[in-house]
């Protein structure tokens, strides 16, 4: 049997005013795993979670998910913004984020009902905040707010899980916490995807990976990845030549796809 | 035109009076509003406009009637305390800068409303025209006034010249002027008093609501057409001095018509204009550099479709004769894009034509050996460097030739290590 | 005569409460969403809106003007967002270009174009008539009085934010929490945005001729961050928020009365002094925390 695919995206370009940010990014990533999206500071992990999840539009290229386009699926798709992403002076509670996993555009109008009242306490019971459920979220350490963003997506039931650094700021035990959770739901069947920034912990946590550097750099299993010359490609400056031509493109205001290409 | 010779020539009084406050108030706010500006802190210039109504209402009442000394000093206090609110709640309490700025400029208007309105019901005639101080009266301005508009824009100018260096600093990067150990909260005290004094001497022309306009826009209209401060700071102050003068010839010119407003008008057409029109960050010059791009990746793709089909055929010379249709076969150009490019490369030089078939010159051919070569590089670079199914590497090189400068081309041959090898022979 | 009196006084605290309770609701997301100067900058900017409106239907309460003006309104947030996403100017820059433009437009069709046509007094411009609404009255059956049309109006606004926020309350959070998210699970966000910017427009279009443009600020956001001060949930920010605004209008109502002084403004100052005896305590409360831990 074909093993089956969970996201396929198709020569992705993104930018940033005439920036490009992501650039001809073409993969596709197998089901059930546990994926790691790994690059440098500013290499476009961020700016690819978001392509992927329609928050952004892509300038060029598309995105599948289990072989159709995003919309028709997105309640198969959760999303775990990075934790500095949000104001988290917010007056909210554990218990009042965890619910937003919920909303659908089909319910956004609704009020909330019992099911998922039940489902968003399993989540905060999974991630071990119960004790927590009803504290405001200012008032949480940063492991904490992680998990709640955590519990959120849990309480969306996707199949496909996109976080973005869900590991920074955490202490080990949670760390270790997390990654149960994870692996749990490999278990399950889902397919979790990650950005992450550790490259020591890399090879223990992750079954697939996918090396971004404004290009895609790499991907595979992990031996086919974590090769030397592919990270230092990635993270060893080797590719100063592309971010010369990628200042190039952004001064001179160049199409970096041309219309007619049809070859 | 009577009117307009009747303006410049400055017959009446009022008309110097009023020019010279323009002329003055403008070059201040102007040259301070571009500080802000940068600072990023363009809307605190709102909340300190607002806030002078309680102290010139104080100053007022203080006095005892109209002096334009207490006023000032009145309105200066009040002004000052604003911005000092408006950092204790940023930085005291979870309420962020924008509710901050909302709230105290809010507050000390209301404030400044409940005393003007006690004034009007307590004080006698001499309290007339306290209120142009929120809608500006320019023509009210008078010999005494521009005195004092006089020395601020002097005293402003000064301490712009004399502080130069450390405002920069202090604008750009705070932590680093920490670091080298410059006096920070000085130079911080420096520029929101002069700030407030700036404001203060405007709103009489202005108003406290318009007077945001003298301090914002100029330096955002001037933002667009330099990066270096110096030509920023003047063109601000161009600006701003030319659509103060012009905001008092409508008045002059019309009876009836506002003065600030019109001021505000015209300013607002200088940005508006500079969006259109200025070099690099303009659109019109970001469209006509979107043609230029075009039309360059355009006749380098008719270039390239020569050497093509030549490799095709393995012929190593670039001089065969094509027809539009052969061309065609190659590349799907559209068809009228494709008579455009070849009609500017026989311009050029780089292609003939004979009856209805075209060929490259010698130049052409030599370019366009050099837009292949290109490519291939690109590619190279791709497959050496990233993941790329070999599928791809094609449609992923295709529109970084026409980008590559010289230099590039080197450092790609370097990298993939061909130095050196002729066009000829690659 | 002192029932009258009595009347009119208790329709102008009604009306102000109105005001200070649509306000408030909004300016809860207003201030959440960091967004503060644009409420500040639309009640500034539907004034070309209220006059070409007024211009062309001569009569101060017709649902034109409130169109025109909110339409305005609507279009003031559509030109911020066009000069900082493609004029590339800065956002704070981008609000005060836009307001000070659309505000003397404004000014000048009062005093230079339409000048004699217009009946719009520049001072109400700034802090409404509050106390001249009694004038307006909407008497039904030549006997039934129903109140002066500003209250009316203003009871059909808040009638309308109401419903709007409590039936898209879930949105107007996801808006204001994590927009991100709200994309992700594949929502227009951005007709939430422009849903939200047209009430603040119609809130401040109604409140226009009671409260004034700049002083609807204050009712806009000061209740609202008092709030944010006090709670740590969002249904009651917004009802302690609704709380406060009434209360400054009130106090304030009362000590204007008492010393002679524009209501509105009166109302806006015990609302800031509200929030600034907070800030006084939550300073004070963290200074003696931190000293406990000290010991
Ligand atoms: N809103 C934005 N406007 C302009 N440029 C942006 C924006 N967001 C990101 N960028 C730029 O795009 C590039 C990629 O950003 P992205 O956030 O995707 O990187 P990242 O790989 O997630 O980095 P990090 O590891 O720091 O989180 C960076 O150079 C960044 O400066
Ligand atoms: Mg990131």
């Amino acid at each position: 049997m074909k093993k089956e695919v969970s996201v396929e995206v198709h020569n992705l370009t993104a930018t940033y005013g005439g920036r490009p940010v992501l650039w001809d990014i073409d993969f596709s990533l197998p089901a059930g795993q546990i994926i790691g999206i790994i690059g440098p500071n500013g290499s476009g992990k961020t700016t690819l979670l978001k392509a992927i999840m329609g928050i952004l539009e892509p300038s060029s290229g598309y995105v599948k998910v289990f072989d159709k386009p995003l919309d028709e699926v997105r309640e198969r798709v959760a999303y775990v913004p990075q934790r500095e992403s949000v104001d988290w002076d917010f007056p909210a509670s554990v218990f009042d984020v965890v619910m937003m996993g919920r909303y659908r555009k089909s319910n956004l109008l609704k009020r909330t009902n019992k099911a998922d009242v039940e489902i968003v306490e399993k989540s905060i019971e999974k991630v071990g905040l119960t004790e927590f459920k009803n504290r405001q979220i200012s008032q949480l350490s940063g492991g904490q707010q992680q998990r709640v963003f955590i519990a959120r997506a849990l309480a969306q039931k996707a199949d496909i899980y996109l976080m973005d650094e869900p590991f920074v700021g955490v202490d080990a035990a949670t760390e270790s916490s997390i990654l149960s959770i994870l692996q749990e739901m490999r278990k399950e069947g889902k397919t979790v995807l990650i950005i992450h920034h550790d490259l020591q912990t890399v090879s223990e946590y992750f079954d697939y990976l996918v090396l971004l550097n404004t290009r895609l750099v790499a991907k595979g299993t992990l031996q086919e990845v974590l090769t030397k010359e592919n990270l230092s490609n990635a993270y060893g400056g080797q590719l100063t030549l592309l971010a010369k031509v990628v200042d190039i493109i952004k001064k001179t205001e160049f199409p970096i796809r041309e219309k007619d290409v049809d070859l | 035109m009577n009117t307009f010779l009747d303006f410049i020539s400055f017959r009446d009084p009022n008309v110097i009076y009023v020019v010279l406050g323009m002329l003055f108030v403008n070059t201040s706010s102007a040259l301070i509003g571009t500080f802000a500006f940068l600072r990023k802190r363009a809307l605190i210039g709102d909340a300190i406009a607002h806030s002078l109504l309680p102290g010139l209402c104080l100053g007022f009442l203080v006095a005892g009637e109209k002096n334009l000394i207490f006023l000032l000093i009145g309105a200066f206090v009040t002004g000052w305390l604003s911005t000092f609110a408006v950092d204790i709640i940023v930085n005291r309490t979870k309420v962020k800068q924008d509710a901050a700025i909302g709230i105290v400029l809010s507050t000390f208007f209301a404030l400044g409303i409940v005393l003007l309105t006690y004034i009007q019901q307590n004080a006698g005639g001499e309290q007339a025209g306290l209120d142009h101080f929120l809608f500006g009266q320019a023509a009210a301005i008078n010999r005494s006034d521009v005195w004092v508009f006089g020395v601020i824009v002097v005293l402003i100018i000064a301490v712009v010249g004399i502080f130069y260096r450390s405002f920069v600093v202090v604008c750009f990067n705070p932590d680093f002027a920490r670091s080298v150990g410059l006096p920070v909260r000085t130079i911080e005290f420096l520029i929101t008093s002069m700030t407030v004094l700036a404001i203060a001497s405007g709103i009489q022309a202005l108003g406290v609501i318009l007077m945001s306009a003298l301090i914002i826009t100029p330096g955002a209209a001037a933002r667009l057409w330099s990066h270096r401060l110096p030509r920023i700071l003047l063109l601000a102050v161009i600006f701003s001095v030319v659509s103060g003068i012009g905001g008092a010839y409508v008045s002059y010119a019309k009876a009836g018509m506002p003065t600030g407003p019109w001021v505000v008008m015209f300013l607002s057409i200088i940005v508006f204009l500079s969006i259109m029109l200025a070099p690099n960050r303009g659109i019109v010059s970001r469209i006509s550099r979107a043609r230029r791009n075009e039309r360059k990746i355009l006749q380098e793709n008719i270039l390239k479709a020569y050497y093509q089909y030549h490799e095709k055929k393995q012929t190593k010379k670039l001089d065969q004769l094509l027809t539009i249709d052969q061309i065609l076969s190659i590349r799907n150009f559209d068809t009228s894009d494709l008579m455009k490019g070849i009609k500017k490369l026989k311009r050029e030089g780089f292609m003939l034509q004979e009856g209805t078939t075209y060929a490259l010159t010698t130049p052409g051919q030599k370019e366009s050996k050099r837009v292949a070569r290109l490519h291939r590089l690109w590619e190279q670079y791709l497959l050496k460097r990233t993941q790329i199914d070999t599928d791809h590497v094609h449609s992923g090189a295709e529109a970084i030739e026409h980008i590559i400068t010289p230099e590039l081309e080197k450092e790609l041959e370097k990298e993939l290590g061909i130095e050196g090898i002729p066009d000829e022979d690659y | 005569m002192k029932i009258i009196n009595e009347m009119n006084d208790l329709f102008i605290i009604l009306t102000a409460s109105l005001v200070a309770i649509n306000a408030s609701v909004l300016g809860v997301f207003l201030v959440l969403r960091k967004m503060s100067m644009m409420g500040d900058a639309i009640s500034h900017s539907v004034l070309p809106g209220i006059v070409v409106a007024y211009y062309f239907s001569g009569d101060r309460t017709s649902p034109l003007l409130l169109l025109g003006a909110t339409i305005t309104g609507v279009l003031t947030a559509v030109l911020i967002d066009w000069l900082s996403s493609k004029a590339k100017i800065q956002n704070d820059a981008s609000i005060g270009i836009t307001y000070t433009l659309l505000f003397a437009l404004g000014m000048i069709m009062i005093s230079g174009w339409f000048s004699g046509n217009v009946d719009i007094d520049l001072d109400c411009v700034l802090y409404g008539d509050i106390a001249l609404i009694n004038l307006d009255k909407v008497i039904v059956d030549e006997n039934l009085y129903l109140g002066p049309s500003a209250f009316l109006i203003e009871l059909s606004a808040t009638v309308i934010v109401l419903l709007f926020v409590f039936f898209g309350f879930r949105g107007f959070k996801l808006l204001a929490f994590n927009e991100d998210f709200g994309l992700s699970l594949g929502m227009n966000m951005n007709r939430w945005h422009f849903v939200m910017m047209g009430l603040v427009s119609l809130v401040t279009v109604v409140s226009f001729e009671v409260v004034g443009a700049v002083l609807v600020v204050g009712f806009l956001i000061i209740p609202a961050a008092t709030a944010h001060l006090l709670t740590n949930k969002l249904i009651p920010m917004i009802f302690w928020a609704c709380g406060l605004g009434v209360i400054a209008v009130i106090i304030g109502f009362y000590l204007a009365v008492w010393l002679n002084v524009s209501y509105t403004g009166a109302m806006v100052t015990v609302s800031g002094l509200l929030f600034f005896t907070v800030v006084l305590v939550v300073v004070l409360r963290k200074k003696r925390l931190s000293g406990e831990y000290l010991h």
